[in-house]
């Protein structure tokens, strides 16, 4: 078995071209929906810790339940939205790398934006008085609750990062897993292990925590410099 | 901090851009075709070893889902593939008489294997007849798994304990195992119970979690499983890339198609029996 | 001293300030004028940092009205307002007051030539680039007034701005609020030490209670406090 899980490695090391494109593909995908994710999901979180309006109790309820949106799910309704019988078809993005990504998009996007709204929340009832004091306005309000909020943001997006790069529900489905295309780690180990090939399914596996470890490593990097500046 | 944050938004956007762009270079789409096929062709690695000569003949790229045949049958009914390519003929004939296609053409056939564990608790060892063979295995209770996945095997499965006087609706127990998986899974679950299970003989050979299992039945007639192909009718879906869809289906009947499929051997065994010119097939 | 944009004279017409069920001030009726430092005074609860809050238009009153040199609701930009326990942004100390300032509106070389004016103002300029929230106390009330004397107020007011410092730092403090006193810019000090009221006051107000008990010149109200409850508050005994 450990023969095995350690090809994997030795195939990622001599840059086998097989490997290579699942791994490129793994990680343009989990970051790409996890940047779009934080685009949509940073000012959204934001605006619900900041605005009072009706229902905003529901809103705060709502965004902290779908960061728990089953994959699967969120796969299926990708799919019958992209099929070329649904009302996206005309757009042909089924069982391409952009349909994992918006998959994807939607299944991070809750999770920046609950964590963002607290962050955001709990900084503004620390800020609000002095920064009334300074007579700031509320665009720049906004902007400073986030940049000050920025090391649980962080959290925020590599917890987003995790949730994407780990799972396989919805890229199966809307990706199809096909070969060269739109197979990725987490959908090649599945294959893998429905081929019974299972330690090669767990040095992919192993393949997939070295790059989750090195984001969050290079994420904790910053913020140490970060907070060395700006405490 | 106004402009660093503008220089920073800049900087992500053009991230985001150049990933996009890095993949979507990847896969210059050039000419390709969708074919939806099953998880246990994919499973045998056939794909990977025709799909390269065909690209190479024609330079066309078959991007293959793999699916059980009930959902690739119906990836098909939604315009979503541009050919099938599945082995339950009753599923494809009534794909024909919907409209969805309009030929099918028989291109090879595979045989489904008995497999069981070592230890023999339903006691077959040696039997030739798999009707003999599920009738001990239903009498003594001994465990079986089922793909239950309405897959062509699934229904295959379901056909021989029809053809051999069984109403499995009635008659399973706990001792069959409906696990809603595909053929690896299958097997996993088999290996790792112990228990019976009906395979295409393509994927036992590539599995490679054998544990304690081998073949128990094989030969018998009723174990073969034809495959049949056919192109998405493009007057339903305008999005059909039929002339390549058609060269695809072409080169698999095509005698140079045929010679290549049945030069498909995994250690030594050949897995796949082209017969495009049965027309009973 | 009076300009046509001018905040002062600040003009409390009989406000009262309600907060749920609590009363915190009431019937509170008086003027601050320009001129040397006003030094509120009184015991825990007695609505002094409401009266300042009020007066720098954070808190609008629930009955009565305060207007700012006749004007009812002025942008706060001549006023600035110092807490008793600052919160320190997310940032380095240059990057604190860099902050106030571009709120205030300060841009390019003013912005940097100030920035460096204001640091060593307030003596610091030797811990600039630390971040700000690991600044000791009497650091971080320093950038707090240095923030507030970045938006160019013309009337300062500081809640108990020394309360939690040690002597020396205490000094530093007063000092800091003498210079700025002596440039012309109206102070308005919330204190619980009576010799920090003696040392900086031209005129004393002595709140108990929500209520005005006294207003008068520093000199008077110590010689010769005309309230009974002013004599008590003087030898301590008048408690919440």
């Amino acid at each position: 078995m450990g023969a095995e899980s350690a090809s994997a490695l030795h195939l990622l090391l001599t840059g086998d071209p097989a490997l290579f494109a699942i791994v490129r593909l793994s990680i343009v995908v989990s970051l790409s929906a996890t940047i779009l994710a934080a685009v949509l999901g940073a000012p959204l979180g934001a605006l619900v810790a900041l605005t009072r309006f009706t229902g905003r109790e529901v809103a705060i309820v709502a965004l902290n339940a779908m960061m728990g949106l089953p994959p699967v799910m969120v796969g299926l309704v990708c799919y019958l939205a992209l099929s070329r019988s649904g009302p996206l078809g005309a757009w042909g993005l089924l069982f391409t790398p952009k349909a994992m990504v918006i998959a994807q998009t939607i299944l991070v996007t809750p999770i920046i934006a609950a964590i963002t709204r607290q962050t955001v929340e709990d900084l503004w009832v620390e800020y609000r008085e002095e920064l009334a004091a300074m007579n700031v306005g509320p665009r720049r309000r906004v902007a400073t609750l986030l940049w000050d909020g920025r090391f649980s943001l962080t959290t925020a997006f590599l917890a987003g990062y995790g949730r994407a790069a780990a799972e396989v529900g919805s890229i199966i489905i809307v990706g199809g897993n096909i070969e060269g295309f739109t197979r990725t780690i987490t959908t090649a180990m599945a294959l893998e292990t429905s081929k019974g090939n299972l330690p090669l399914a767990i040095g992919l596996g192993v393949v997939l925590l070295l790059i989750v470890v090195s984001v969050s490593t290079l994420a904790w990097g910053i913020r140490r410099v970060g907070e060395r500046f700006a405490g | 901090m106004n402009s660093a944050a503008r220089i920073r938004a800049r900087v992500v956007l053009l991230a985001v851009l150049t990933l996009y762009g890095a993949a979507a270079g990847a896969q210059a789409d050039g000419r390709s075709i969708v074919v939806a096929s099953t998880t246990s062709t994919q499973d045998s690695g056939l794909f990977e070893y025709l799909l390269p000569l065909f690209k190479q003949k024609t330079g066309i790229t078959v991007k293959v889902v793999a699916q059980g045949t009930g959902q690739a049958l119906e990836t098909g009914r939604r315009g979503d593939a541009d050919v099938v390519f599945v082995h339950a003929k009753a599923a494809e004939l009534q794909f024909l008489a919907e409209g969805e296609s309009l030929k099918r053409y028989p291109v090879m056939y595979n045989d489904f294997v008995l497999i069981g564990p070592k230890s023999d608790p339903a006691g077959i060892q040696g039997v030739k007849d798999i009707g003999q063979a599920l009738r001990a295995i239903r009498d003594k209770r001994a465990p079986f798994v089922s793909r239950g996945d309405r897959s062509g095997t699934h229904l295959a499965e379901l056909a021989l304990w029809k053809a051999c006087g069984i109403d499995i609706e009635r008659a399973r127990g706990s001792w069959y195992r409906s696990i809603g998986q595909g053929m690896g899974a299958a097997l996993n679950f088999a290996a790792a119970s112990n228990a019976y299970v009906l395979s295409d003989r393509a994927t036992w050979i590539h599995f490679a979690n054998k544990a304690d299992l081998e073949i128990v039945v094989q030969g018998d007639r009723r174990l073969f499983n034809q495959y049949g192909v056919m192109l998405v009718n493009p007057a339903k879906h305008p999005n059909v890339r039929k002339a390549w869809g058609q060269a695809f289906i072409d080169y698999l009947i095509s005698p140079e198609g045929q010679r290549a499929i049945a030069n498909y051997k995994i250690d030594g065994q050949q897995l796949f029996y082209p017969d495009a010119n049965d027309r009973g097939a | 001293m009076q300009g046509p944009s001018s905040d002062l004279p600040i003009l409390f017409d009989c406000v009262d300030i309600r907060r749920g069920s609590a009363l915190l001030l009431h019937k509170l009726s008086f003027t601050i004028s320009a001129g040397p430092p006003t030094v509120l005074i009184g015991p825990n609860g007695a609505g002094k940092s409401t009266l300042l809050r009020a007066a720098m238009g954070l808190i609008a009153p629930t009955s009565g009205g305060i207007t700012w040199g006749g004007r009812k609701a002025p942008s706060p930009t001549g006023r600035a307002i110092v807490f008793q326990r600052p919160v320190m942004l997310r940032r380095s100390c240059a990057g604190n007051l860099a902050y106030a300032l571009a709120a205030a509106g300060a841009v390019g070389a003013d912005r940097k030539s100030r920035l460096a004016d204001l640091l060593r103002l307030v003596g610091l300029e030797a811990v600039a680039d630390r971040p700000a929230r690991q600044l000791s106390g009497g650091e971080q009330q320093r950038l707090a007034l240095a923030r507030a004397l970045a938006r160019n107020p013309k009337v300062l007011f500081l809640d108990e701005p020394t309360a939690s410092l040690d002597p020396s730092a205490t000094k530093t403090i007063e000092d800091l609020v003498r210079a700025v006193s002596e440039r012309g810019v109206k102070v308005v000090m919330a204190t619980h030490d009576l010799g920090e009221a003696r040392r900086l006051a031209g005129e004393i107000l002595l709140l108990h209670r929500g209520e005005l008990i006294e207003s008068r010149p520093v000199q008077k109200f110590f010689a010769d406090p005309s309230t009974d409850a002013a004599k008590r508050f003087m030898v301590g005994e008048l408690l919440l």
